[in-house]
């Protein structure tokens, strides 16, 4: 018996909508979020991500629908990101059902809203999200740092420390994607991801990159995540949740057997 | 109609654990509230919450909570999850000492170090995720759960009852603990178990079920 490894599918939500396409089947409405959360919750998901990416702050107002909604039918831990500035954000998001909000650009120009948000609502729900991008020249080693715009504006602040001043800050979970690898179905930066999670101590997620079941099992076995976060591997049909847990199960990483009922 | 009363001192939240007792309801009337009175009128309670024992301690104090748990404390069953257990407990070393509520004699300590572990394996803390119960003992709260079903946890702290008696279900990191802790009508979890799926919706059922035995 020990601590499982969690398998975290993600959401991107557009005006209260599931985009970037998902391919189930028997779904009927490949965008509702409602419907895609209770199949990723029957198939042994450990926790959900939604990441709303609606530029308008009018149309905030149908996410927390959809996560009122979900967590009223879904019951795993629910992460809400995308646009989380303040405290108000945090404690409409949590009262609409949300279990932790993601704060990612807010922290860097204001570091000091992950302790206020920690310290009132607690560290148990404050997940810090890292964009992080490998800034070293060729032959040197590896050296990350924080990125903006979707990876395109560097803050020259470094990967490592900031996750460590972030989680002393209070961040309980620090959700960490390699801009160099999201997209590319190549794997994650198992470097990048080793060298966070040996630098604090609180859980890691790895995002960015997953193309194949292998990917996340080095991303947990090698790269040393607490969990792993995917989205195209699960939305477009290629693997299921309970593929996923199969084939990690088999090579040894403990993860939760949702065939219990 | 049976009413449940979900104790709301504005720590932690509230509308996960009313959303799945309503889920799994069958007439109860699932209320959340702050005033003494009205909670001490209702059939079962929930103590919930998550974040410091010092502030929660400090808050059920300051809303006369404390009084009313600690006078409906073995009358009607009472439920505990998260830092609900740890305000169950005699005393916490968390935020410099707190003495709690008292209903389990017993402390509240911290896991060791993710780089200081027993074993020598690196544990992050908090423990947080799915993790196994061992039942260490029948009891209707646990129907129809399979042995070493998994349940999701965050916390940096666990309990440790002085009376091993007490002890429902355990659950290891690193260290062994308590992980269900039970007497009559007062019964205690560490992990979230409105967040746990199908085992934890069945905890839930099994508690609005409960006659209060231990």
């Amino acid at each position: 018996m020990t601590l499982a490894k969690r398998i975290i599918p993600c959401l991107d939500i557009d005006k209260g909508r599931v985009v970037k396409g998902v391919k189930f089947l028997e779904i009927k409405d490949a965008g509702d979020p409602v419907e895609i959360a209770r199949r990723y919750d029957q198939q042994g998901a450990d926790e959900l991500v939604f990441l709303d990416i609606t530029a308008s702050h009018e149309d905030r107002g149908t996410l927390m629908d959809v996560v009122e909604r979900v967590a009223g039918e879904v019951f795993i831990p629910l992460t809400v990101g995308g646009g989380v500035r303040t405290l108000p954000d945090v404690r409409r998001l949590l009262s609409a059902g949300a279990d932790k909000v993601s704060i990612n650009t807010a922290a860097i120009s204001d570091p000091n809203f992950v302790y206020e948000a920690a310290y009132r609502y607690g560290s148990q729900c404050i997940v810090v999200a890292l964009d992080a991008k490998n800034v070293a020249k060729k032959h040197e080693p590896p050296r990350w740092e924080i990125f903006t715009h979707g990876g395109r504006k560097s803050t020259g602040i470094d990967a490592i420390e900031w996750a460590q001043k972030l989680v002393s800050l209070g961040a309980g979970e620090v959700l960490l994607t390699s801009m160099d690898k999201d997209g590319t179905k190549s794997g994650f930066d198992l470097k990048l991801t080793r060298a966070i999670s040996d630098a604090v101590d609180v859980p890691v997620i790895a995002s960015g990159g997953v193309g194949s079941l292998e990917d996340l099992h080095d991303g947990l076995e090698i790269g040393t995540a607490d969990a792993v976060l995917a989205a195209s591997i699960f939305h477009f049909g290629t693997y299921t949740i309970q593929q996923a847990k199969g084939f990690l199960a088999e090579r040894g990483v403990v993860v939760r057997d949702p065939i219990y009922r | 109609m049976a009413t449940v009363g979900i104790i709301d001192y504005g720590m932690g939240n509230l509308h996960s654990i009313a959303k799945a007792l309503r889920y799994v309801a069958s007439d109860e009337q699932i209320e959340v509230s702050f005033d003494p009175d009205a909670l001490s009128r209702m059939d079962r309670l929930v103590l919930p919450g998550v974040g410091a024992i010092g502030h929660c301690m400090e808050e059920l104090h300051r809303l006369e909570l404390d009084d009313m748990i600690r006078e409906q404390l073995g009358k009607k069953p009472l439920m505990g999850v998260c830092l609900g257990i740890e305000a169950l407990m005699g005393h916490s070393e968390e935020s410099g000492g707190v003495e709690c509520l008292g209903a389990f004699p017993g402390d509240t300590v911290h896991f060791a170090a993710p780089d200081a572990q027993p074993d020598g394996v690196r544990r992050k803390i908090p423990h947080m995720g799915w993790n196994q119960v061992r039942q260490e003992r029948h009891h209707p709260l646990w129907k129809d759960i399979a042995p070493a079903s998994w349940f999701y946890f965050v916390h940096s702290y666990y309990v440790v009852p002085s009376d091993e008696r007490h002890i429902a279900g355990t659950t290891d990191y690193g260290v062994r603990f308590a992980s269900v802790i039970l007497r009559p009508n007062v019964f205690a979890v560490q992990f979230h178990p409105e967040k746990s799926q199908s085992a934890g919706l069945q905890l839930l059922a099994n508690f609005l079920e409960w006659d209060g035995s231990a």
